[in-house]
């Protein structure tokens, strides 16, 4: 009852002094605005991005090994010295997968661009890829229509092609490309399927892509290309016993002798994910500090502005005590007071930050990353509140007498 | 008893080495009802007294009995209670919440009694009305004269029927005629059975009271009643 009434009154009493001063109050929640709406937002983006890449990362599949020049891994090796390796070509892929035994599949992939039209309609830049009977298989790659390559368009090199979902709808806004001829590069194609969409935008290039059968490739775009061997293990637990076999077999077919370094690379999706966390993991620990500083900037000025009007409250603190307030009076109205504000301001600050990040959605997953959202709103009215009650907490202690003196 | 007892009370500032003693051994004795006027130079320890007698203060020595009760002895509540039921101060800058209007301003007292909200709008307006103020309760203190808001902190002293009302300097931000006019005010409060202490530097606004305690250098130097002759009457002289 008697607590009851207190709380009433405080919170009265604090709602009055947060409207009478409203600059001020105004300012510290201006702070917290910004520094929960900023935390916020750069926590929604890393979580985003995160997402994005893990999403396209599981694109990859866990059970396949990717044969090319370059090593994935961060340290994996110098990457002038990778550039200048020998190709990879389409023989030792044959090689390879005729000696591979673990193997469930072997996709042999080789990539080139240019510009791709259907009459008036063209994309200049899509990607043109070679790819063998296995590729959709081995990539995870899903048809929306028509359908894939059979061993018979790959060994008789026909004109047949696969459209990504995007620049299907692009060359064919209004009608199904299925048995329609595009060019590529000045040669025509049948479209024989259509890929489903992937999305995900680290490998947003196969919703763009066009796949011809890596043969036709061969004689119409590239000559002699490098290409990429992509290796389905049979289970991911026989991963690394395919990967001992592999490497055994690239080393024989390239030649290398027992002193030799690997002049190839055997990647694998986790490699992806290593580097992703190092170096990611080492940007969005940046970008938090970042954040975290502007957290602690906006914590300053929340606190300056405390402090500021701190002999105001000093002598306002002494009259109410000269009036008959006791300290637990004042210092639940100064908590109040300050928790209101603090409070208001993080909610505001995150009002802000949602919409905001509603709208990169549009852009990409952005997800409002609630730990992070959290901690900014708990260190903001941590600091808010703190900054407004300590103050009041030692002015409180004083004599009414000291209290009105200051000025 | 009397009112207030005050028995060699002392109080000390420790300003770096030296000492400065703003009140020693000063031991006085008020009664209900009682107008007294305090008077000494500047310096001589009339807020140090006054601020002792109205629990804003704590002495370095000596006792002070309020109504009965031993306030030195007394914790950070019970002083806040004592100053809340016992005493309404009245300073010389008026000390308003200067936001608020003159009815919150007034009304505060009544808050830390925890009086509900319809009877302290009540007692705050009929305080607000006793000391002329019934049409000014919702301007705040920077739309009000010197004066008013003197009236205004007389009606925030008033509101909750101390025991006791302190004054110090109550008249020394006025001119003389405001001046005048807020002791008009004491004097009516005092007839209506008020006990007043008023600190002043001017003989003129002492002669209101009825008795002068005359400070120097932290003693009292002298203790004087006026006789009805000698005291001025707002209206009569
Ligand atoms: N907080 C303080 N610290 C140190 N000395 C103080 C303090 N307050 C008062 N004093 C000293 O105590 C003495 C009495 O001060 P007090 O304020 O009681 O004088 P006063 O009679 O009210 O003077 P005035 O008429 O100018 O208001 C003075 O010498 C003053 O310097
Ligand atoms: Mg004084």
């Amino acid at each position: 009852m008697r607590l009851g009434y207190e709380l009433k009154e405080a919170a009265k009493i604090s709602w009055v002094a947060i409207n009478s001063n409203r600059l001020r109050a105004a300012l510290t929640t201006l702070g917290i605005v910004i520094g929960v709406a900023t935390v916020s937002l750069m926590g929604s983006a890393i979580a985003g991005l995160t997402q994005t890449f893990e999403d396209s990362l599981s694109l990859l599949g866990t059970d396949v090994l990717f044969v090319q020049k370059f090593n994935w891994a961060t340290g994996g090796g110098d990457w002038r010295e990778m550039r200048n390796r020998r190709d990879i070509t389409l023989r030792d892929a044959k090689r390879l997968e005729r000696e591979l035994s673990m193997a469930q599949a072997v996709s042999v992939e080789a990539q080139s661009n240019g510009l791709v039209s259907y009459e008036e309609r063209s994309a200049s830049s899509a990607a043109i890829v070679g790819a063998n009977e296995n590729t959709a298989m081995v990539r995870g790659f899903l048809l929306a229509d028509g359908r894939y390559f059979s061993e018979a368009d790959v060994d008789g090199l026909r004109p047949v092609c696969i459209l990504g979902s995007s620049l299907a709808e692009n060359l064919f806004p209004r009608f199904s490309p299925l048995g329609e001829r595009i060019k590529i590069r000045g040669k025509k194609y049948e479209v024989i399927g259509v890929l489903e969409k992937l999305g995900g935008f680290l490998f947003g290039d196969v919703d763009n892509q066009v796949m011809v059968p890596i043969t036709r490739f061969v004689s119409d775009f590239a000559y002699n290309p490098d290409v990429n061997i992509s290796v389905k293990a049979v289970n991911t637990e026989l991963l690394d016993d395919t990967r001992i076999e592999v490497r055994g077999i690239m080393r024989k077919i390239r030649r290398l002798g027992p002193g030799d370094k690997d002049d190839f690379a055997v990647n694998q999706q986790d490699m992806l994910m290593d580097a992703f966390m190092q170096t990611g993991g080492t940007i969005a620990a940046g970008g938090l500090l970042i954040t975290g500083l502007s957290l602690l900037v906006g914590g300053i000025g929340i606190m300056n502005i405390m402090f500021v009007s701190v002999i105001e409250r000093t002598k306002e603190i002494g009259l109410r005590k000269a009036l008959g307030a006791k300290r637990r009076t004042i210092l639940i109205q100064f908590l109040l007071e300050a928790s209101f504000i603090c409070l208001f301001g993080g909610l505001l600050g995150l009002g802000i930050a949602y919409p905001i990040t509603l709208l990169m959605q549009q852009v990409f997953p952005a997800t409002l990353a609630w730990p992070v959202v959290l901690t900014a709103l708990l260190v903001s009215i941590f600091t808010g509140v703190i900054s407004g009650y300590l103050p009041a907490f030692r002015a409180s202690k004083l004599n009414p007498v000291d209290a009105l003196r200051q000025d | 008893m009397s009112l207030i007892e005050v028995r060699n009370l002392s109080r000390l500032y420790h300003m770096g080495e030296e000492t400065v003693y703003a009140l020693r051994d000063v031991s006085v004795g008020i009664e209900k009802g009682e107008y007294v006027a305090i008077m000494g130079p500047s310096g001589s320890g009339k807020s140090t007294l006054m601020n002792l007698i109205g629990c804003l203060d704590s002495p370095t020595s000596g006792e002070f009995i309020l109504n009965g009760i031993e306030v030195s002895e007394m914790d950070d509540d019970e002083l806040a209670d004592v100053r809340n039921r016992q005493i309404g101060f009245v300073f010389q800058t008026f000390n308003l919440l200067a936001r608020s209007t003159a009815l919150h301003n007034v009304e505060l007292p009544l808050v830390y009694a925890e009086i509900d909200s319809e009877t302290r709008r009540e007692r705050a307006l009929e305080a607000l009305g006793q000391v002329g103020l019934g049409d000014r309760v919702t301007h705040k203190p920077n739309e009000l004269s010197g004066g008013q808001r003197q009236r205004v902190a007389i009606a925030r002293a008033l509101v909750n029927r101390p025991a006791i009302i302190l004054a110090d300097e109550p008249t020394g931000n006025l001119d003389s005629k405001t001046g005048v006019e807020i002791m008009a005010l004491f004097e009516e409060l005092s007839s209506r059975g008020n006990t007043i202490i008023v600190v002043t530097h001017e003989e003129e606004v002492a002669r209101h009271a009825r008795r002068i305690i005359r400070i120097r250098d932290g003693l009292i130097a002298a203790d004087e009643r006026i006789s009805p002759e000698d005291r001025i009457q707002v209206g009569q002289s």
